[in-house]
């Protein structure tokens, strides 16, 4: 569903991302980790034409950087970091502005693009926020509104560039198992850069390791998360232990012994 | 839940009716008051095809035809020019303060008006020809510096680039104007802005900018809504942000220019009134910009009517008039509930 052809991201004469080759099958999800500058918020960005690239991007078969910025977001819609949430707009209003590749130029929603909007609203529980600005909702909430605005564009392919990192424990796992059940619904490929390595080894099928702008090791998460691999990827020491159900949980763990004193 | 519009219609009812009225008022007060009936009675007669004789003596008709209804018909089309370029300069780059004045047009103008009288060129269409080409010119120099090298256009290099450019045309202007003190006045008056001169021939000049500008601004307005979120998120939308904003910079630009070469450099309404119906209506630019349009039609007829009237028979600049009461209200609005909601 989604390929990723040598991409090489370039800002100015350091290269964010060097030759990476990756893909993703229709329903999988994979997910993107590596330390801060690893080049994962790069590929992501290349993959939703967001940055010039060297190499292809091919979604449904293709080639993103050819066809118009309208077709591209009906294919992939993506999920910025610290999306921007406009002042004084509802949680409806932006869930409609995701419609944008649906609505020609200078065209206005249509009653069936308010029905899509609606429905994304209550299926991830915010339709009675609907008339809500932005400025009132929670953290959670927030990050549920922009996923509607992303699920309103009704595209098979969705990027998700560190879509938990400012929420609370509980909110990050809800926040995951919605993106779970959705891509379960809607047959929708993920790929998203994740900064928690226990809850991205629970929830997604495949996992890239990047450093230094290249693919370290790809693979199911069992074997991505390797305690050499990540201690030297992270610059930190870190544990890979197996819970009593099976589950692989990662432990970052202080490099220096406390001073006694 | 049923399909939704945005809340534009009472806020563009409301609007109308109060520029409708500020109209009629601005029309029939004057040194001869003029009735409300023969004020209409009038304007149904000059329209030819409607074949209706008025009873409205002919010195009456031709204060309202040649000299009040000229007057009152620029300064709504300025007003509505004025706040739709305001609207959609915030629009395109994201700031609350950002203003086709601001950003180079006042400053062109102006230089280019202090050319044209300097040089003896104070006529009424090398003048505004002069001072449009100076606000165009103005901003088109902004906008590619702010651009250069293929940088994107970001707001705030835009914005700064802007105030550089204001300020270099704006010293080039008070140089030319120091070494010309005879025509210090005439240079002064043209920049306080009036509309004492109004006439049939400024409303013909202006108008086919105007309806341009406003009908590719309005064609634009849910394209502006999608701006709302920066121009990486709307190119992921689906729109080529870097277009849109430049049509919509050049629109609102040339309507701008357009406005300030046949009435002077009146500030302020660009900020103002879109603001107001920010806090007053929605933030949605389907709600701002065409009620803006329409609320600076009505602000601008109403300060001109002061401006013509509270110092009679001796006439005030209009921009003074803006600026003395826009600000007190502005700060009322800023001050209000709506505010504090984090609306602005």
């Amino acid at each position: 569903m989604l390929g990723i052809e040598r991409v090489t991201v370039r800002y100015g004469a350091s290269v964010a991302v060097s030759a990476v080759t990756e893909s993703a099958a229709k329903g999988e999800w994979v997910g993107l980790i590596g330390a801060n500058g690893a080049g994962k918020s790069s590929l992501l960005r290349a993959a939703a034409q967001l940055v010039p690239y060297d190499g292809a991007v091919k979604v449904a078969g293709e080639t993103m950087g050819r066809i118009s910025p309208r077709r591209r977001a009906r294919l992939v819609a993506y999920v910025p970091q610290q999306p921007e949430l406009p002042a004084g707009m509802s949680a409806i209003d932006y869930t409609l502005l995701g419609r944008t590749p649906h609505i020609g130029y200078f065209g206005v929603e249509s009653a069936e693009d308010q029905r899509v909007c609606v429905e994304v609203l209550d299926r991830i529980g915010l339709a009675g926020l609907a008339e809500r600005h932005l400025s009132t909702l929670s953290g959670g909430e927030l990050q549920r509104v922009v996923l509607a605005r992303a699920l309103a564009q009704d595209a098979p392919v969705l990027l998700l560039d560190e879509p938990t990192s400012a929420l609370d424990l509980g909110r990050r796992v809800d926040a995951l198992e919605l993106v779970d059940e959705l891509r379960r619904e809607r047959g929708l490929t993920v790929l998203s850069a994740m900064h928690d390595l226990t809850l991205a080894a629970q929830f997604t099928d495949r996992l890239v390791l990047m450093s230094g702008g290249q693919v370290v090791a790809a693979g199911v998460p069992a074997d991505v998360l390797d305690e050499q691999l990540l201690s030297a990827c992270f610059g930190a020491r870190v544990r890979v232990l197996t819970d009593d159900e099976g589950q692989l949980l990662v432990v970052p763990q202080r490099t220096r012994r406390r001073i006694e004193c | 839940m049923s399909a939704r519009s945005h809340p534009v219609r009472l806020p563009l009812a409301v609007s109308t009716l109060v520029l409708l009225g500020a109209m009629l008022l601005a029309t029939a007060v004057g040194p001869v008051a003029i009735g409300a009936g023969d004020v209409v009675g009038t304007i149904l007669g000059h329209l030819s095809f409607l074949d209706f004789h008025t009873s409205t003596s002919p010195v009456d008709q031709a204060i309202v035809w040649q000299l009040r209804l000229p007057r009152v018909i620029l300064a709504a089309l300025v007003g509505a020019m004025l706040a739709a370029g305001g609207t959609a300069y915030q629009g395109v780059l994201r700031n609350s303060l950002a203003d086709p004045f601001l950003l180079g047009v006042a400053a062109g103008a102006g230089l280019g008006a202090t050319v044209a009288i300097v040089t003896g060129h104070s006529g009424p269409v090398v003048l505004p020809a002069a001072a449009f080409a100076g606000a165009v010119l103005a901003v088109t120099l902004t906008y590619l510096i702010a651009t250069a090298g293929g940088a994107p256009a970001r707001g705030y290099a835009i914005l700064l680039a802007g105030v550089a450019i204001a300020a270099m045309l704006t010293a080039i202007q008070t140089y030319l104007q120091q070494q010309h003190t005879e025509e210090i006045r005439q240079i002064y008056n043209w920049i306080l802005g009036s509309f004492s001169v109004a006439s049939w021939s400024d409303v013909r000049l202006l108008l086919p900018y105007a309806v341009v500008s406003a009908a590719v601004l309005l064609a634009h307005r849910r394209i502006l809504d999608v701006l709302r979120v920066g121009g990486e998120e709307a190119g992921a939308l689906g729109i080529h942000p870097e277009r849109s904003r430049l049509i919509i910079v050049a629109a609102a630009t040339l309507g701008t220019a357009a406005a300030v070469s046949v009435s002077g450099l009146i500030g302020f309404v660009g900020i103002i009134v879109p603001h107001a119906v920010r806090l007053a209506a929605s933030a949605s630019y389907r709600v701002v910009l065409p009620v803006s349009m329409v609320c600076g039609a009505a602000f601008l007829v109403l300060a001109d009517l002061v401006a013509r009237t509270v110092q009679a028979p001796s006439e005030l600049p209009v921009g003074v008039v803006t600026a003395v009461t826009g600000a007190p209200f502005f700060l009322i609005v800023l001050r209000s509930r709506r505010t504090r909601q984090g609306v602005l």
